[in-house]
């Protein structure tokens, strides 16, 4: 016993150095694991709040691009709205039934106060929070295209874990035919994600269109990722295929959070039939 | 001695603030930010109770690490360099032992602080990508992403230290 504390006492330094390279290193690998990183993040009151603060700041001088995405979004949407008022004028006008009815998408809006995209894992800092309703595993997009998925959240920021982002998968698929596929980042270019396990069968070129899959449970079908930039066909097998991004992943304001609200039905669905 | 606790307490936010609000923000060349914030271990006072100065250079790397969302990579590499920042410094220097309580930087000669400032910045940068990438695949991405980042950061401490830290 008396040798033990004799041992602890003449190398208490280095030990107090090993513990500490454990602590960091354990930090870094439960921030590799999906779920896990409670925490070590931005989203807390500190981190978040001075975000928030700069962000303020900073905001004023993006006001311009920011009333610009506005603008093309409000036009799509009241030409979206009058294709729509020619359908009420027809007569076969059919009235929804209020049972029959269901919202399976419900749509917030969120400030990004961080952006990352210079790292390999890039993760960004809302200023929502479970007070405002966010969880973990909900949608992040925009006007344009795809950003993330909510990773962890506290009582009013949360984090986001970014396309760009060796951990972040997201299932897509090609707008014109229905092979689905993988989307992931290789860290080398901002602009540009890759494709993965598309079937050989799929028949692609250059400046397709690809759009999520709607397989998960986190995405709705049908929002816009980006287009086909090159790819490698080898060995009778897509080798890399480099798709271009919709989103210029280095200046991202206001975004909308989606909600699937029967994410859970889904989920229960799938899980009780895997168990059988 | 307060003054000591004063102007390093001062030093480690103010490094902070600038590393998280303003150098993460650069992106030179689309991709290099300087690591400017280990400036507070090459200037920390060489005293014979070396444990305080490994928690705080522990704390100093996990606050940058809460800010920039990275886990504890910055809080690996800064405790590594503060561990090895006396055998290092006693290597550039040439010196078993030195006088502790009269440390001061700018008191030797350029060579010998350059050399010094240069090898704990590249070992703190090795450490900081391998941790980040976690992959040996991309070694040639951590060497090169290493080698023109530490460029940079050495670059900006040696203006730092020249312009702010004053001669005794």
């Amino acid at each position: 016993m008396q040798q033990i504390i004799y041992f602890i006492r003449k190398f208490r330094y280095f030990l107090l150095f090993l513990l500490l390279e454990i602590l960091a290193i354990t930090f870094t690998i439960q921030q590799h694991s999906y779920h896990t990183s409670k925490f070590v993040n931005s989203a807390n009151f500190i981190t978040g709040g001075l975000y928030n603060t700069v962000n303020n700041v900073n905001e004023f001088f993006l006001l311009r691009d920011e009333n610009k995405l506005l603008i093309e979004e409000n036009v799509r949407l009241k030409n979206l709205l009058n294709k729509k008022e020619i359908n009420y004028t027809k007569e076969n006008y059919t009235v929804i039934d209020t049972v029959k009815f269901f919202q399976k998408y419900e749509y917030s809006v969120a400030k990004v106060i961080k952006n990352n995209y210079t790292n390999r894992n890039n993760i960004l800092t809302l200023n929502k929070g479970t007070k405002q309703g966010l969880a973990t595993d909900l949608g992040v997009i925009n006007s344009l295209g795809i950003i993330g998925v909510v990773k962890n959240t506290s009582s009013n920021y949360s984090t986001v874990l970014s396309i760009l982002n060796g951990y972040s998968k997201i299932n897509v698929r090609l707008k014109n035919s229905n092979h689905y596929g993988t989307l992931s980042w290789n860290g080398e270019n901002h602009t540009t994600a890759q494709l993965e396990d598309i079937p050989r069968q799929a028949v692609i070129k250059v400046g397709d269109t690809i759009i999520t899959g709607g397989k998960s449970a986190i995405f709705p079908e049908g929002i816009h990722v980006g287009i086909i930039k090159d790819f490698i066909f080898e060995n009778n097998k897509y080798q890399q295929i480099n798709t271009l991004l919709f989103n210029d992943m280095t200046s991202i304001g206001y975004v909308q959070i989606v909600d699937n609200l029967q994410k859970k039905e889904q989920n229960q669905l799938e899980q009780q039939t895997n168990n059988e | 001695m307060n003054n000591l606790i004063l102007s390093n307490t001062v030093r480690f936010i103010f490094l902070v603030l600038l590393q998280v609000l303003i150098l993460n923000n650069v992106n030179l060349f689309g991709y290099l930010n300087p690591f400017v914030y280990i400036t507070w271990i090459f200037l920390f006072p060489i005293k014979k109770n070396k444990s305080v100065f490994l928690i705080t250079s522990f704390f100093l790397g996990i606050s940058i690490d809460f800010f920039s969302n990275s886990g504890g990579v910055n809080a690996a590499a800064t405790v590594f360099i503060a561990f090895i920042r006396l055998p290092i410094l006693k290597a550039v220097l040439r010196k078993s032992d030195f006088d502790y309580l009269l440390f001061n930087l700018r008191s030797i000669s350029f060579d010998k602080i350059f050399l010094y400032i240069v090898t704990l910045t590249i070992i703190h940068h090795f450490i900081l990508f391998s941790l980040e990438y976690f992959s040996s695949n991309a070694f040639t991405s951590i060497i090169s992403t290493t080698f023109f980042t530490s460029i940079f950061t050495i670059i900006i401490i040696l203006l730092g230290i020249f312009l702010f830290v004053k001669k005794k």
